[in-house]
């Protein structure tokens, strides 16, 4: 595997995939979800609890004799494309890939670790969800052992048991969430809502360095947002496809129009280059080889493909697409946020620059 | 069942009984054909053993590895990829015996007689005329006889060097226009075929038109039923677009290569608004490359997918953008050509010339081989499963279609 990755679905990946699926048709119906983003608890968490602790899915990346199940990112990549699809509101992608990614690079990261591989806690890294792999970002003031300062687009803080927050000290701090100010910020995107949190001499525990430790989390995050963009953009062209089949129009179906016909395809295609750029930089990260590359490229590639997916369902819909009712705007919503998530994909070209060798002027 | 390690003691056998260094190359090539190594998924005494396809790299690398001569695979390409699997399975055993070894050595180059000027996207709408003399009547199964060809076919490689064509001709104007072909093997040496080049947009000829004038072809020479030419035909375009399809290359391989090279060597062409768009462009090309890597693994883990009808859409695209703004990089030196000479190249080689050759020939990658237009509408309703275009040509006799 050393020259080319393998960028196929294993037979045991696909088990996965089909059991993932399965309970999300069952308990994660796009009405459900819509409901669910209007109350004040927009996470589903007795979804994530089955999830993370039932299918034991908290803990793939994390090897078996540190708690966890001792699987790759090949794996937890076919289960973000599912919950892409679906756009469940469960914090996988924040607390079973970053924060998890992030504890694992931290020399102390083992009791918080074994706690989130289990599923019986959720943990978040404090950094905005828009910063790049690679990235400046915020740091709270540490005095004394104790941390004052404010950190704002923190993704699914709100189900957080415990944040691990960086430090103007170099270090990562895990700090339970009872200690804390959480303010939900209104979200673009209500599957995945940010909010600020307010540390005012919260008590923090030194895991390890913080930079090392935020650069793999947010380069790992950034590479299986892909998957996900993957499952969420497959989803869009599914429904419009369904739709476009069904809806009649000037006594025909609307999808026997040849300008939709191509634009469908064309997205069809993009997807394609979609699926096979995610399932690379899944399985660079898997390997650790070509990894920069791999997750750079992915990035730069899905979000546009992922947003354009969304809008061309909404506009292939017509008027039902405008509207709270139809879940097409859960699409659109995540996807829009996910393009700006761990970097925009302008951002990666700019990474691809410098890894690459093709220097700006 | 013929393993890899049975194929790999059969080509020792055979470069045992002729050492390359001692044995001439055609002599070479017909003891490899008569082994069966030639091409392992044909049938026995055809140049195969009925072993599978993948199987065929394994003799490739020992052949190479011992230094041996290949048939020039680049320079017969419509005839191994075309012609050859056509002919196994729609051609008589005599047919067969007559032709394939011959082609595979490259001793008889083939070329395709299919698009016409007034038939390209609607190739099933062609009007070159074959028409029965002596045997039955025409539109009749019956064998025997000579067929009498008249019209004019274009976009054909390689007919200067030719010596067979696959052509395929109207035999019945009176059915609608996909039942009244028959499929035929022309010899290229008959008096009635006139072959000119064809000077394209880059100068030079790669293509010829040719002109059929009372060209005689015997019954024997006709390919599957009369009337069944369009079926033999997808046999022949399904196959072109696997060979269009099926490189494998490293990154930066294609066009973005060349481009690449240029914007690394040379920093004072570089403009910020160049810089967006050739890292637009580079992550494209390797999304591609990536998504033919896909295919290839789907492919050779048995489950082939339908990715494949959209890698010549994407490359096609590719190569257009990619080449266009390499022009443009160029600044002053994008106001110039290499040469407008016209030739008539055996080989046509994308990257060997310049920018404004590449941006140029490009052009017509969305255009050969199906057009990109006809390929949206192909995954349209094959992969995607939407509705085909209304059709008012299917029920009507050839020679009352609008032209």
């Amino acid at each position: 595997m050393s020259t080319r990755p393998d960028l196929l679905y294993s037979e045991e990946e696909e088990a996965l995939r089909a059991a993932v699926r399965d309970l999300l048709t069952d308990h994660c119906d796009t009405a459900g979800v819509i409901a669910r983003i209007e109350t004040d608890a927009p996470h589903d968490l007795a979804l994530w609890k089955t999830l993370a602790d039932g299918m034991g899915l908290a803990g793939l990346l994390v090897p078996e004799d540190r708690g966890g199940q001792g699987a790759t990112h090949r794996e937890a990549a076919v289960v973000l494309e599912e919950l892409g699809r679906a756009v469940a509101p469960v914090p996988y992608l924040t607390s079973a890939v970053v924060a998890t990614e992030a504890l694992l690079a931290c020399a102390d990261g083992g009791e918080p670790l074994a706690a989130l591989a289990s599923g019986r806690r959720i943990g978040v890294l404090a950094v905005g969800l828009h910063t790049a792999p690679g990235a400046a970002f915020a740091t709270v003031r540490q005095e004394d052992g104790a941390l004052h300062g404010r950190l704002s687009g923190i993704a699914d803080a709100a189900v957080a048991d415990v944040l691990l927050v960086p430090a103007d000290d170099g270090g990562l701090y895990a700090v339970e969430a009872g200690a804390v100010t959480l303010t939900p910020q209104t979200s673009l995107d209500l599957t995945r809502p940010v909010a600020e949190v307010t540390l005012d001499g919260a008590p923090g525990h030194r895991l390890g360095d913080a930079e090392p430790a935020v650069r793999r989390a947010l380069r790992a995050g950034a590479g299986l947002l892909a998957s996900e963009q993957l499952g969420l953009a497959d989803r869009s062209l599914t429904e419009a496809l369904r739709h476009l089949k069904d809806r009649k129009q000037f006594n025909r179906p609307v999808g026997g129009f040849q300008a939709l016909k191509h634009r469908l395809a064309q997205l069809w295609l993009e997807i394609a280059g979609l699926r096979a750029a995610a399932r690379s930089a899944a399985d660079a990260l898997a390997t650790g080889e070509d990894t920069d590359v791999a997750v750079a490229v992915a990035q730069a590639y899905a979000a546009p493909v992922a947003v354009r997916a969304a809008e061309e369902a909404l506009q292939l819909h017509g008027g039902i697409g405008m509207t709270w009712e139809h879940p097409v705007h859960l699409y659109l919503k995540r996807a829009k946020a996910d393009s700006i998530a761990h970097g925009t994909a302008g951002a990666h070209r700019e990474a691809l620059a410098g890894l690459v060798d093709l220097r700006a002027p | 069942m013929i393993d890899a390690a049975e194929l790999r003691r059969r080509t020792q056998e055979l470069l045992a009984a002729h050492p390359p260094a001692d044995t001439g190359r055609l002599d070479f090539l017909h003891a490899r054909f008569d082994a069966g190594l030639a091409w392992v998924h044909f049938p026995e005494g055809l140049g195969g053993l009925g072993a599978p396809r993948s199987l065929q790299a394994v003799v490739d690398a020992e052949l190479e590895a011992a230094g041996a001569p290949d048939n020039d695979p680049r320079r017969i390409g419509i005839g191994l990829g075309m012609a050859a699997p056509t002919i196994l399975q729609y051609g008589t055993e005599e047919q067969k015996r007559r032709f394939l070894r011959p082609l595979w050595t490259g001793e008889e180059v083939w070329c395709q007689l299919f698009s016409e000027p007034g038939a390209g996207s609607d190739l099933a709408a062609l009007g070159t005329r074959a028409v029965r003399e002596g045997g039955g009547p025409s539109g009749s199964s019956g064998a025997g006889g000579d067929w009498v060809v008249n019209g004019q076919k274009v976009w054909t490689s390689s007919a200067h060097l030719a010596r067979w064509a696959i052509l395929i001709a109207r035999t019945d104007p009176d059915v609608p226009k996909h039942r009244g072909i028959t499929y035929f093997l022309c010899d290229m040496t008959d008096p009635g075929v006139e072959v000119r080049p064809l000077r394209q947009i880059t100068g030079e000829a790669e293509f010829n038109e040719v002109f059929l004038t009372d060209v005689r072809i015997p019954d024997s020479h006709r390919l599957g039923e009369v009337g069944d030419g369009w079926q033999v035909a997808r046999t022949t375009l399904n196959n072109e677009r696997v060979a269009i399809g099926g490189m494998r290359l490293p990154r930066e391989g294609g066009m973005i290569g060349p481009v690449a090279k240029t914007w690394r060597e040379r920093p004072e062409l570089r403009t910020h608004d160049l810089h967006q768009r050739l890292l637009k462009l580079w992550v494209e090309a390797e999304v591609a490359r990536l998504t033919g890597e896909r295919l290839r693994q789907q492919l050779a883990a048995g489950q082939p997918g339908p990715e494949g009808a959209g890698t010549k859409l994407t490359f096609a695209r590719l190569n257009q953008e990619i080449s266009g703004l390499e022009v443009e990089l160029l600044g002053e030196e994008g106001l110039l050509y290499d040469d407008w000479t016209m030739r008539r190249p055996e080989l046509v080689d994308f990257t060997g010339r310049d920018a404004g050759y590449r941006y140029l020939r490009s052009k017509g990658n969305s255009i050969e081989g199906g057009t990109s237009e006809v390929l949206l509408n192909i995954v349209a309703e094959r992969v995607l499963g939407l509705p085909a275009e209304p059709r008012t040509d299917k029920d009507v006799a050839w020679k009352d279609l609008a032209r």
